[in-house]
């Protein structure tokens, strides 16, 4: 006997829906397994890391902060993988972003600002962020290197600078040698929703962005000069489309999302440069954007999971005593499994028997 | 009566839904030339996949002399002594000859012994090749012939080969005839595959007919007409394309002026000093065997690649060489490409979308950006109501469909616009006889109502019966055109072949 995929001719719609629960459900039956050979109940453990974050207003609320970075990046990376571009550089383009909108933030600081400061640094770490995400596009489409690397080594020379900055010209004289900046002026720092509470206006932003992006993927040419460069490049060309200026559009979207998304984080839920500034959000966006099947409605709904995960994974940590590495082991299981599952949309199970016998 | 050769009983091969051998009995007897015979997708590639081992039978037996036979694989099919040479080859450009049949033994045989045996095998049966060259520089015809030669070189009792003079000339196909003779004459046996009735009434002394996975026939050939042999293949009459030679003289619409373009790739063609001019009305032929520049000629015509100077192409006069695709489709041109599903159209994407690939510039699907998805689904269902497309859903993804249905509505979608003219690269390759004379009568309709078309085929049949001029490419280079009557198949097997082009480029090939 032996194991066979075979091709499917079309693939229904049951299972296109079904693909990313069965990786959800696959996730939790590993994370059990995780919890219990840790030595802890796993029923309070799941308890803890997927009921909890969502009982009660305020655990919504950390679920809407840390979902918000993680869609604004999502739905650029989405576009991304549309079109066959790997960018998973979106961490280093969120931290380039904090910075040039960081810059701005520091560089009025102390001295009469307006009202234009913020919207100025908003545009400022899209900017930064869609010129660093260019550079790999540059590489790509000029001279051919793989993005993937480049875009992945990208990432570590914007974490190094983040932390030349915040240790060197851009630290807080009065910060007691700590490796952060002066906290934003008030006319830097991004509005509060509601009073004491901690939803800025990046979340509306996000679901904006993802109500154009919607509009954009199924409505539009150049929604769908994206999937077809994806799905077939040789018909892209057919169809008169240039595979590398979408190449270098995709990759500044992409970067810009992020670098947004960077500012909002950096002006809006920290309020300062810091080196731990993200705590990864560039990565596990890359599972957002899988697990919601690279269609920006999903990304918003895959993102709020994630995000799930990282309260819960904060949660674990204090009263559960569990390394935040089960968070970071439990994303990288769903990616998995999300990318598995993907395959029986593809491809069709059988077992054989070999007719030799 | 001695057992036959091979023999297969009943046999069954299922994918997945798809019935592609429905209890199919085949019998070959030693020393016999026996035909396959059956349209694109009857099920013959199947079937000698399974006596060569690729393929494992659902059910059903197959026999050697008389004996049950189960192949593990190829290696096990070559051990009891069958061979086979595919339509598509395997070998490697940057290697030898040598290097390659070397690669293909299953044995041990140091490489200057093979180099020997090789030479000693390919003059026994009139097979010419250098052992020392290198692939790439070969042309498909010698490449045919390391294979054959590579099979020979095992001693087969039986010798299978897939559609062997799709890729050749006239002339060469006259050679291989002589060799599959000899080999014949040694009590070896030959199951050959095709669709081409007129050699296998030369060549065959038997044939088993195929249509749609069913066996419909058990023949003789040499008994059969070929109007009898199609009828069997296809299962009902096919008609014949209404067309009369265009009267020379209209407008020219398609200039082609001394177009040179280097190579796309690394072991692409040249395209050197080609001219070409197509009038109103008019049907001009190119034929060609495969990989002689007519990818290339199809990129420039089109626009996917730029021509060097602006007025190496003019569409009704305009210099366009410097345009892209679909500037050139909104001056009236439209394109139909080779390759059906990955070029044409995008295998996942529905007709709608697909319908979207080539006409969003000039059709009117789009406005200010956004897709008018009523347009596109009302032109897929114009394709589908003058083209016959046949499926299921109003919309299914490209790949759903037939090969005879998607080329029908990618060769609609492009007639449908009513282009000026039409640049179309083997309009029926693997097609279904029905839906070929379709796609040929839309054809030869377009250019009586007042377009230039240029048909790219390596199919002359095709371009005899519906060209009214025609060309052949040859390493990069057009000849000139000639009109159709009074040319013969010799004439064309020629130029096919390189001879009456000038001398310094068969030399430098």
């Amino acid at each position: 006997m032996r194991l066979v995929l075979e091709r499917r001719a079309e693939t229904p719609l049951l299972l296109k829906l079904g693909s990313p629960l069965l990786a959800v459900a696959l996730t939790l039956v590993s994370a059990i397994v995780i919890f219990a050979a840790l030595g802890k109940d796993p029923w309070i453990a799941v308890q803890v890391y997927f009921i909890l974050p969502l009982s009660d207003f305020w655990g919504i609320q950390e679920v809407a902060v840390k979902a918000t970075p993680l869609v604004l990046i999502a739905l650029g990376l989405a576009l991304c993988y549309r079109s066959n571009n790997w960018n998973i550089g979106a961490e280093g383009q969120f931290l380039v972003g904090a910075m040039a909108g960081g810059w701005l933030a520091l560089a009025t600081h102390g001295a009469p600002n307006g009202p234009w400061v913020l919207p100025a640094m908003l545009a400022a770490g899209a900017i930064g962020g869609a010129l660093f995400a260019l550079i790999p596009a540059l590489l790509k489409t000029r001279f051919g290197a793989n993005e993937i690397l480049t875009s992945l080594m990208l990432v570590y020379v914007a974490e190094l600078l983040l932390d030349w900055l915040v240790r060197g010209p851009w630290r807080d004289p009065q910060g007691f040698n700590m490796p952060v900046t002066v906290t934003f002026e008030p006319e830097a720092i991004v509005p509060i929703l509601f009073d004491g509470g901690r939803l800025n206006i990046g979340t509306p932003i996000a679901l904006l962005a993802v109500a154009i992006m919607a509009v954009l993927v199924s409505r539009t040419l150049k929604g769908f000069e994206i999937r077809l460069v994806g799905e077939a490049p040789r018909a892209a060309r057919f169809a008169g489309f240039d595979e590398k200026k979408l190449t270098l559009l995709v990759f500044a979207v992409a970067g810009g999302l992020a670098g947004l998304a960077g500012i909002l984080e950096a002006a809006g839920t920290v309020r300062m440069l810091q080196p731990g500034l993200s705590p990864g959000y560039g990565f596990t966006a890359i599972i957002v954007a899988f697990l919601g099947r690279l269609n920006p409605v999903g990304c918003l709904v895959a993102g709020i999971f994630l995000a799930v995960t990282f309260i819960g994974g904060e949660n674990a940590q204090i009263m559960l005593r569990l390394p935040l590495d089960v968070t970071r082991v439990m994303q990288g299981l769903l990616l998995f499994y999300v990318l598995a599952c993907d395959t029986l949309l593809l491809y069709r199970p059988r077992l054989v028997r070999s007719a030799a016998a | 009566m001695a057992a036959p050769l091979i023999q297969t009983q009943q046999i069954v091969k299922r994918f997945g839904a798809l019935v592609a051998n429905d209890h199919v009995d085949l019998t070959v007897a030693e020393a016999e030339v026996h035909a396959l015979l059956g349209e694109n997708g009857a099920g013959k590639s199947t079937l000698v996949k399974m006596l060569y081992g690729l393929l494992q039978p659902d059910s059903g037996r197959i026999l050697w002399r008389g004996e049950p036979l189960a192949l593990a694989g190829p290696r096990a099919a070559r051990h009891v002594g069958i061979g086979m040479v595919f339509q598509h080859f395997s070998l490697f450009d940057a290697l030898t000859v040598a290097e390659n049949v070397a690669l293909g033994l299953d044995g041990q045989e140091p490489l200057p012994r093979i180099a020997e045996r090789l030479a000693e095998v390919s003059r026994a049966y009139g097979l010419p090749l250098d052992p020392r060259r290198e692939v790439w520089q070969l042309s498909v015809g010698e490449r045919q012939r390391i294979e054959i030669v590579r099979c020979l070189m095992q001693d087969p009792k039986l010798l299978i080969l897939d559609e062997p003079t799709s890729v050749l000339t006239p002339q060469e196909a006259e050679s291989l005839f002589e060799t599959l003779e000899r080999i014949r004459a040694e009590g070896r046996a030959v199951l050959y595959i095709s669709h081409k009735l007129e050699e296998v009434r030369r060549i065959c002394a038997a044939a088993t007919i195929l249509r749609h996975g069913k066996v419909v026939a058990h023949c003789d050939p040499r008994a059969e007409s070929a109007a009898s042999l199609a009828r069997m293949m296809v299962g009902a009459e096919v008609g014949s394309v209404r067309h009369d030679i265009a009267a020379p003289g209209g407008p020219v619409r398609l200039q082609v002026s001394a177009l040179s373009l280097p190579p796309a790739e690394a072991h692409g063609t040249a395209l050197k000093s080609v001219s070409l001019g197509v009038h109103r009305g008019e049907i001009l032929g190119i034929a060609g065997v495969a990989g002689n520049g007519q990818d290339e000629l199809f990129a420039a015509l089109s626009g996917e690649r730029r021509a060097p100077h602006a007025g190496a192409i003019a569409l009704d006069g305009v210099a366009v060489g410097h345009e892209d695709i679909n500037a050139r489709r909104r001056r009236g041109a439209a394109f139909v490409p080779e390759e059906r599903l990955g070029h044409a159209a995008a295998p996942r994407l529905s007709l709608s979308e697909n319908a979207l690939v080539a006409g969003h510039a000039a059709n009117g699907f789009v406005a200010k950006g956004f897709v008018d998805r009523a347009k596109t689904l009302g032109w897929v269902d114009a394709v589908t109501k003058a083209f016959d497309v046949r499926k299921g859903p109003r919309d299914p993804e490209a790949r759903a469909l037939s090969g005879g249905n998607l080329q029908k509505f990618i060769v609609g979608r492009e007639i449908l616009r009513k282009p000026d003219v039409l640049v179309v690269a083997q309009p029926t390759w693997g097609v279904d006889a029905g839906a070929a004379q379709l796609i040929r009568q839309a054809l030869v309709d377009l250019a009586k109502g007042g377009a230039a078309v240029v048909v790219i085929s390596q199919d002359l049949d095709e371009l005899l019966e519906i060209a009214d001029r025609m060309a052949v490419i040859f390493h990069g280079r057009l000849s000139a055109a000639r009109p159709v009557p009074g040319l013969t198949r010799e004439a064309l097997g020629l130029l096919m072949g390189g001879s009456g082009f000038p001398a310094e480029e068969s030399a430098a090939a």
